[in-house]
């Protein structure tokens, strides 16, 4: 079935999702359309279900409720390769490199299998986005020779090298000292100026204000706000949710 | 271009390896030295193949002795309702192994690492006790088979049998070898590494890992089709032997399996000893040998002969030397 979308058709539209584990509810209920080029943050507080989120619209988990509908196609039962050929990427919370590889190789994994045909040889592609990530320098080197900071952008570029049309990063900045966030937000921010649209899952407040054209935030996996940055940031629902933890 | 040349020099060393065959079977007299190296053989494109799925995608196959079981008795079945020549025993063989890899790997091959590993295990017996009951391949008993005339240029079966081997290593290695160059082996190696990750890098999984497990399937049964007319007997318990298994895996890993040639050195090194014990000491002390070697090797180079001849992350062929 192909559906062509309506030019101002949202990018994604995930409706009325609910995903449980046992008798657990992560997410209950959740519907939110994100528009194409938007740059869009995802907060709550720990165990809110911001991953399971992102589980769901890349297909890692199946939902029990709802459904994902990417570029006008309803993708809830697409394994996730299926996913990311359609445009679709993601990094992980906790990076999850192909170690046996180098950092070059990592990259060539996604344009193998996920884009097609291109008038670059592969490896110029790769190259490219190493280049554009502070990488370039690295590419040779296995993945346990990185450091944090570019183990994390590793994450991105490999993500980048399935040519998204949406890309979801998942707390790219944890842990990363103050000049390294700013640096990895600064790249998102330049990806999202080219067309690509970005969900990004933060916790650090100033890199979500600076980045986001909007915010939803979660808690108990429920959407408690949603809106421009600072009117969800005002909200009182999400200033006890964030105390509370 | 470094790639071209590689593969010039494979095929060339694929080539003078045929004809030093060949030749061997024209002039040495001797029946005894193409005895123990048809074993040898066996046992290079056994390894070869167990690393396909094993080693590539990291799943661990105890099975190998269920397809070389299936490949010896689709050929001893087929001989004897057909007296098909060795060739048709042989592509039957793999046909039937490639769709036991099919089935297994369907219903395993969602399941993780450890999971794959104990169906693949049930998977011999299942296969074995159907065996033993199946009265007209000679059940538990066993089955005589007379082997038919020897086809030039050969004067001797065992002699057309080494050559007829070292052919199906031929065949497995060039595929082993083309796979790791190819798209595939780069898939292959992602979800060995990380199976999410590389779902979610756009790698269909469960179909790669479908692919590896029904040519490695193919490739162990055809392996197993000339063994009958080897020994001119077939029972159940030999042909499922678990041996074949233990033994497969171990020269996998003992060669290192990041490249094709380290099941080919782990079979080389493993079956050439296994080979001299069984003539000098017994052969029961063969998986003895095996066991301390497997801990040697894990404990000492968990990268196989390969890890200690080569730098890291120069294994992976296409160019790099
Ligand atoms: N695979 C899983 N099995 C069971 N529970 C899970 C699983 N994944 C997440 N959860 C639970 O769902 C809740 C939401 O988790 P998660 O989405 O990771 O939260 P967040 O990313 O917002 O910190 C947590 O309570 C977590 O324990
Ligand atoms: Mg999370």
């Amino acid at each position: 079935m192909t559906v062509t979308a309506a030019p101002d058709a949202p990018l994604l539209q995930v409706g009325t999702l609910t995903k449980t584990f046992g008798g657990f509810t992560a997410l209950d209920n959740i519907s939110v359309d994100i528009r194409k080029g938007e740059r869009f943050g995802l907060i709550g507080p720990n165990g809110s279900g911001k991953t399971t989120l992102i589980n769901c619209i890349s297909g890692a988990l199946r939902p029990q409720v709802g459904s994902v509908v990417f570029c006008g196609e309803d993708i809830t039962q697409l394994p996730p390769h299926q996913r990311a050929r359609r445009g679709i990427a993601r990094s992980f919370q906790i990076p999850r490199p192909f170690k046996s590889m180098t950092v070059l190789e990592n990259l060539m994994v996604g344009l193998d299998f996920a884009t097609v045909g291109s008038s670059l040889p592969e490896e110029d592609i790769a190259m490219s986005i190493l280049t554009r990530m502070g990488l370039a320098s690295k590419a040779g080197a296995p993945t346990d020779t990185l450091s944090q900071v570019e183990l994390r952008k590793m994450e991105l570029a490999r993500a980048l090298a399935v040519r998204p049309k949406l890309l979801i990063s998942d707390e790219a900045m944890a842990g990363l000292s103050s000049s390294e966030v700013d640096e990895v937000l600064d790249l998102l921010i330049s990806l999202g100026e080219e067309d690509i649209t970005i969900i990004m899952i933060e916790h650090i407040m100033q890199a979500v204000m600076r980045f986001s054209e909007r915010v939803m935030c979660l808690d108990a996996g429920k959407i408690i706000a949603i809106g421009a940055p600072a009117e969800v940031m005002a909200n009182k629902r999400v200033q006890e949710a964030y105390l509370g933890t | 271009m470094m790639k071209h040349r590689n593969s010039i020099a494979f095929w060339a060393g694929v080539a003078i390896f045929l004809v030093a065959v060949l030749s061997m079977t024209q002039i040495v007299r001797n029946e005894y030295p193409f005895f123990a190296g048809y074993v040898i053989l066996q046992f290079i494109a056994l390894a070869v193949a167990w690393s396909i799925l094993g080693g590539y995608a990291g799943y661990v196959n105890f099975g190998t002795n269920a397809f070389f079981g299936v490949g010896v008795y689709t050929a001893v079945a087929l001989f004897k309702a057909t007296g098909a020549p060795l060739v048709v025993q042989i592509a039957a063989a793999a046909v039937i192994g490639m769709l036991l890899g099919f089935g297994v790997g369907l219903l395993t091959l969602r399941m993780r690492g450890i999971f794959f590993s104990i169906a693949t295990i049930a998977l011999a017996i299942i296969i074995e006790t159907f065996v033993m009951n199946w009265r007209f391949v000679g059940g538990a008993a066993g089955i005589q088979l007379q082997r038919p005339p020897v086809t030039a240029p050969f004067d001797s079966y065992v002699k057309m049998l080494f050559f007829v081997q070292a052919i199906l290593v031929v065949i497995a290695v060039g595929i082993a070898r083309y796979i790791q160059n190819s798209r595939m082996g780069r898939g292959l190696q992602a979800l060995r590494d990380d199976e999410l990750a590389a779902e979610c890098t756009g790698v269909p999984t469960l179909k790669l890992k479908l692919v590896a497990c029904m040519i490695s399937g193919a490739l162990m049964s055809a392996v197993g089709a000339p063994a009958a007319m080897y020994l001119q007997y077939a029972d159940p318990s030999s042909a499922f032997n678990l041996t074949y298994s233990v033994s497969a895996l171990a020269m996998s890993l003992i060669g290192g399996t990041a490249h094709w040639i380290g099941p080919v050195l782990g079979a080389i090194l493993l079956g050439s000893t296994q080979q001299f014990l069984a003539v000098t000491i017994s052969s029961e002390i063969n998986v003895l040998v095996l066991g301390i070697m497997l801990v040697l090797f894990v404990v000492g180079a968990p990268k196989g002969i390969i890890g200690l001849l080569r730098p890291r992350y120069r294994l992976r062929a296409g160019g790099k030397p």
